[in-house]
């Protein structure tokens, strides 16, 4: 059971730019154990006087994948998000060690139904359980809320959409908290009670609850989901706070 | 000196700062937020704080008997295993050396438990001698829920998901039990001084 996490390199094999500000970094890394859905990694970086920065990432690509995926958010006062979104090359090295957590993570052989409830780049360690869920064919009802400021600003976008039209029981909810595009049919506020009782499955059905953004969100949802009567124990949380570098 | 990622030169070194930073964290001033789950709803009528295990009887005390033992303020930097650091943060609380004085007990481990379900797990000796407190007050107000209030633990020396937000009790064990982020990957000691945040660390 105990495994070193070694630091070990990643090549840049794939650079996506997901949104402005968004984008992935695809890695070959030669002796990757194997993650489940919801896991992150760390990433430390290494300037040439020997100064070192470390951030944890969550990863985005499905376990099935033999590549890894990390999505970025690029912060501007960042250290090491700036690095990753905006220098970083395909081709480049990335020192990184993982995979990382045993609580925020989706393995599939639950049968409860999901509910998955991101804000910005909360989506990514959700859309690896999405992704794990498509590549293992899974038929578990599922469905995401996902709060963006503006549609440039959600991540993944295209793949969510394709991927709730394939009828195999994936809905996906947006809601555009800033500015929205003439004619949009979602959601246009934060995520409230309403929205919860709109979206989320039934209580009595018992889903489990992933919630993962930044900590207003998160903390807001999830006592909004406590006060709605679901069980405190099946609501999982994780944060990205506006320090995350 | 092994691996250099291309083109990083990092932040602006901080010399002064960098004795106080153990390795992997970076300096943070507002107070990020972390818990894997809801926050729990404790009213302080409620609420009680327990010392059982091994122990010849279980001590209790509720908010108002708490409130009354002899408090400490204390100055301390704080490190988390995502990576952040806060420098110079102020709690008043009750040191455990309170909590434990005049206690039999043969422990050698303690689990703190936590409402909400939380536990974590340490060494007694972590929390005798100066090095643990239940803290009630942050920056001079009383301690935000998201933070861990009405209580929580406070063990500086060590990463802070070793100081168990929300606490509701100190069991004394004679076997170490590992517990909530420990059986989940995370270190069974977490000094952050030896980067010890993963099993195997």
């Amino acid at each position: 059971m105990l495994q070193v996490l070694r630091w070990q390199i990643g090549i840049v094999a794939e650079l996506v730019q997901e949104t402005p500000r968004v984008a992935s970094l695809v890695l070959d890394v030669p002796d990757w154990p194997g993650h489940d859905a919801g896991q992150h990694v760390d990433v430390r970086l290494t300037a040439d006087d020997g100064y070192q920065a470390e951030r944890s990432y969550s990863i985005a690509s499905a376990p099935e994948d033999h590549r890894v995926a990390i999505t970025v958010e690029r912060l501007e006062d960042g250290e090491v998000s700036p690095y990753l979104v905006g220098e970083v090359r395909a081709g480049d090295k990335v020192e990184l060690r993982g995979p990382i957590g045993g609580y925020f993570v989706w393995k599939g052989s639950d049968e409860r139904p999901l509910l998955l409830v991101a804000g910005g780049s909360g989506i990514v360690p959700l859309m690896a359980m999405i992704r794990h869920r498509a590549a293992t064919g899974s038929k578990t009802p599922t469905r995401l809320l996902y709060s963006s400021r503006s549609l440039e600003d959600v991540i993944y976008r295209e793949e969510l959409d394709r991927l709730a039209s394939a009828g195999d029981g994936l809905t996906v909810a947006h809601t555009l908290t800033r500015k929205q595009p003439e004619g949009w049919a979602g959601y246009s506020r934060r995520i409230d009670t309403a929205m919860l009782a709109e979206v989320a499955w039934p209580k009595a059905q018992m889903p489990i609850v992933y919630v993962c953004g930044p900590t207003p969100l998160v903390e807001g949802v999830a006592s909004l989901l406590v006060d709605m009567g679901y069980d405190p124990a099946s609501i999982k949380t994780e944060r990205f706070g506006p320090t995350g570098g | 000196m092994g691996f250099i990622s291309r083109g990083f030169r990092g932040k602006k070194r901080d010399t002064a700062s960098s004795s106080r930073l153990p390795p992997g964290q970076y300096i943070v001033t507002d107070y990020p937020v972390l818990s894997a789950g809801p926050t729990p709803r404790i009213p302080l009528s409620e609420w009680t704080f327990v010392l059982e295990g091994e122990i010849d009887q279980p001590k209790k005390w509720t908010w108002e008997e708490f409130r009354k033992l002899p408090t400490e303020q204390v100055t301390k930097d704080i490190h988390c295993v995502t990576k952040w650091s806060k420098f110079d943060t102020v709690w008043k609380g009750v040191s455990v050396d309170t909590i434990l004085d005049g206690v039999e007990t043969a422990a050698e481990y303690t689990v703190q438990f936590s409402y909400g379900g939380y536990t974590t797990n340490l060494p007694l000796e972590d929390l005798t001698g100066g090095k643990a407190w239940i803290v009630y007050e942050f920056d001079g107000q009383p301690l935000h829920p998201e933070h861990g209030g009405p209580a929580r633990m406070l063990v500086p020396h060590l990463y802070f998901w070793k100081s168990a937000k929300w606490i509701r009790g100190i069991r004394l064990v004679n076997q170490d039990e590992p517990g909530f982020w420990e059986v989940n990957g995370y270190n069974n000691y977490g000094d952050p001084w030896r980067e010890q945040r993963y099993w195997g660390d």
